[in-house]
């Protein structure tokens, strides 16, 4: 059992959170995980900046491009990583984009990131064909899980597809929006959401995209078994002068 | 050799869609409908009837004879130039837009770099009626002010994309964006033979006009319906796809695509892909193009915008893999010599994108039999500017 599967088996309303690797500074990030670990946060997804990130909204661009300026690279990634893992034990999922992935050298990326502790990866571009003709077998054997989107455009016959061929979560965009477009859940949004309850799905299932708050991580919990939050902590990050403080006053802002 | 798209959306390696889920219902709705509809009868007759009495087809195979003189050879041109709004993006704003009309959307978007794509969208979509956005990176909208305002006397929207660069590659991004934010009513209108399948076949099939004419005006004028070269300038790659579409398969027929150089290949100014890209993703379609040793997308350079995109579609990297493709580059400087040379020869001031095809015919051996045809893709008003500048 990985760690993703303990964490779901183990606890009910996951809170991940999403952060940009490299961002606000070159090396904050190993501080923003340790600290969101310690204030309870379940999982974290660590983004791998990309300069032409088409799934992510302007927040999570605009902290993109700031990292890249700041340095980041895949291979530093690794170490900051390698580092967090040192005292942090919850699910780290890498999210980026699939030319990454190629240009570092596919199978030595997906090896290099399960030996630095990694238990999954979120590629918004890699097609499930590719992934199932040329990764399944891989990831299956490194105990790595690959998570995929499902959107309420995604037809129910599509959505068990992805379920049966996925592991780990399945992603439940929240609607037709990128990352960090809206603040509250809509009605349509919860007729979605109960769709996707209803289908009785093999992988746990986490909400993303538009959850920023309390009530917003509440409601997604009643529907899955947690949510995920990036643009919403990306904001404060950019703001803040503090990361102990901004990590614990976020946190909690969501959590109590 | 197969040198058209399989039915899985790729040129031998190249292709395919790599695009998150929240696109795959609307590509994968075209992928379904597109054949069906652009090869049905009713389709065909408007599109044919549009290309005729709107934008002006066919457009003249012209015997540049003074041209031909100085080279001592045969050369030909394709005069897409004299199409409808300037260029040969017309035909394929056109044909979309007729698609658009079938899938029943009502809001068209689409991203420009120089313009010419967004002036051939906002056109089509004042002809339909139909709502029309145009995404344009910052740094272009500056710089090309007159297409702007084209656009938007036309009835477009233009919105600046100010992220990342600020060109057409961020343009692309942003319209990418906003079709994931609007999958129910908006169709995205690309304007070259890039992105995910089916654009980059659709596209070509739309561009390929082209070459269907070629094939009977050259029967006409010479007896043979086959050149001994064609020669297309290709940044994304559309007017060559439509060049050489109907020629793909004759072998005798020899495909030369010249990509921009820029201030040289080696200079780090540069938009020649095939040259200094490697394999990867861009757009939703796997194919060369420039990127940095992390995987980061880097910024082209040309003198013509139209050029100035770091990838190439699909079909244009197989071409060059495959070796099918002569793959040549003309710097900044040699286009602007081929145009002022055509300019004073032809009377024709030639867009900056085709005069990189244009200074091709001082790179390549041409015999006094050879019967050459070059796709003047565009007209150069809207390069007067850089032109008087250069001079």
């Amino acid at each position: 059992m990985n760690r993703i599967e303990r964490i779901f088996k183990e606890k009910q309303n996951i809170l991940n959170i999403y952060v940009t690797a490299g961002f606000p500074s070159l090396n904050d990030t190993v501080e923003i995980v340790l600290e969101l670990e310690k204030n309870g946060v379940d999982m974290v997804e660590i983004g791998m900046p990309f300069s032409d990130p088409m799934a992510d909204g302007p927040t999570i661009q605009n902290s993109s491009e700031q990292a890249i300026k700041n340095g980041i690279t895949l291979n530093l990634i690794f170490e900051q990583i390698e580092q967090i893992r040192k005292t942090v034990s919850i699910p780290i999922v890498m999210m980026g984009y699939y030319n990454q992935v190629l240009h570092y050298g596919d199978v030595a990326f997906f090896e290099k990131a399960k030996a630095v502790g990694v238990d999954g990866f979120i590629l918004p571009d890699l097609p499930l064909k590719t992934y199932q003709e040329k990764y399944k077998n891989l990831l299956n054997n490194l105990g790595l899980d690959c998570i995929f989107l499902i959107t309420p455009q995604t037809p129910d016959e599509r959505i068990k597809l992805i379920d049966s061929e996925s592991s780990g979560f399945l992603y439940v965009v929240s609607s037709y929006s990128i990352t960090g477009s809206k603040n509250d859940i809509q009605q349509g949004q919860v007729d979605y959401f109960k769709r996707i309850k209803a289908l009785d799905l093999t992988n746990p299932k986490l909400i993303g995209f538009g959850i920023s708050n309390k009530a917003t991580f509440n409601t997604a919990c009643e529907y899955a078994e947690g949510a995920i939050i990036g643009s919403a902590f990306i904001k404060e990050l950019e703001k803040s002068n503090n990361i102990k403080e901004t990590v614990k006053t976020f946190i909690n802002g969501v959590k109590e | 050799m197969n040198y058209n798209v399989d039915k899985d959306g790729f040129y031998g390696e190249f292709g395919g869609a790599f695009i998150p889920e929240m696109l795959y219902h609307n590509v994968n709705e075209l992928k379904e409908k597109y054949l069906g509809i652009i090869e049905s009868d009713e389709f065909q007759k408007e599109f044919k009837h549009l290309l005729k009495d709107y934008v002006g087809r066919p457009t003249p195979l012209y015997f540049a004879k003074r041209l031909s003189e100085k080279y001592n050879t045969n050369i030909y041109l394709k005069r897409e130039d004299l199409n409808h709004t300037g260029a040969h993006k017309v035909n394929n704003t056109v044909g979309q837009i007729l698609l658009a009309q079938h899938l029943g959307k009502s809001r068209i978007i689409a991203e420009t770099g120089a313009g010419q794509h967004g002036v051939a969208t906002a056109t089509v979509c004042a002809l339909m009626g139909l709502e029309c956005i145009v995404y344009m990176g910052e740094v272009d909208i500056k710089s090309q002010a007159p297409n702007v305002a084209r656009m938007k006397m036309l009835g477009a929207e233009v919105r600046a994309a100010t992220s990342g660069s600020k060109t057409l590659k961020d343009a692309t991004n942003e319209a990418i964006r906003d079709w994931i934010n609007n999958p129910e009513d908006t169709y995205y209108l690309i304007g070259s033979v890039v992105g995910p399948h089916p654009y980059p076949d659709m596209v070509a099939r739309f561009q390929s006009i082209i070459s269907e004419e070629m094939k009977y005006q050259l029967k006409e004028k010479t007896g043979k319906d086959s050149p001994d070269k064609i020669i297309a300038c290709v940044g994304g790659g559309s007017n060559a796809a439509g060049a050489f579409y109907h020629y793909l398969d004759n072998e005798q027929v020899e495909l030369i695509a010249v990509e921009a150089d820029g201030l040289g290949v080696d200079s780090g100014k540069t938009a020649a892909t095939t040259q200094v890209g490697t394999e990867g993703i861009i757009h939703g379609s796997k194919t060369l193009l420039m990127q940095n040793e992390e995987g980061q997308i880097t910024e082209p350079y040309s003198i013509s915008a139209g050029l100035d995109y770091p990838g190439v579609g699909p079909l244009h990297a197989h071409l060059f893999k495959s070796g099918r493709g002569t793959f040549l580059g003309a710097t900044d400087q040699e286009a602007l010599s081929a145009a002022y040379q055509l300019t004073k020869l032809e009377g024709i001031i030639p867009a900056l994108e085709s005069a990189h095809a244009l200074a091709a015919l001082d790179k390549i051996n041409l015999k006094p039999t050879d019967c050459i045809v070059v796709n003047l893709s565009g007209r150069g008003d809207k390069d007067l500017e850089t032109y008087i500048k250069m001079l």
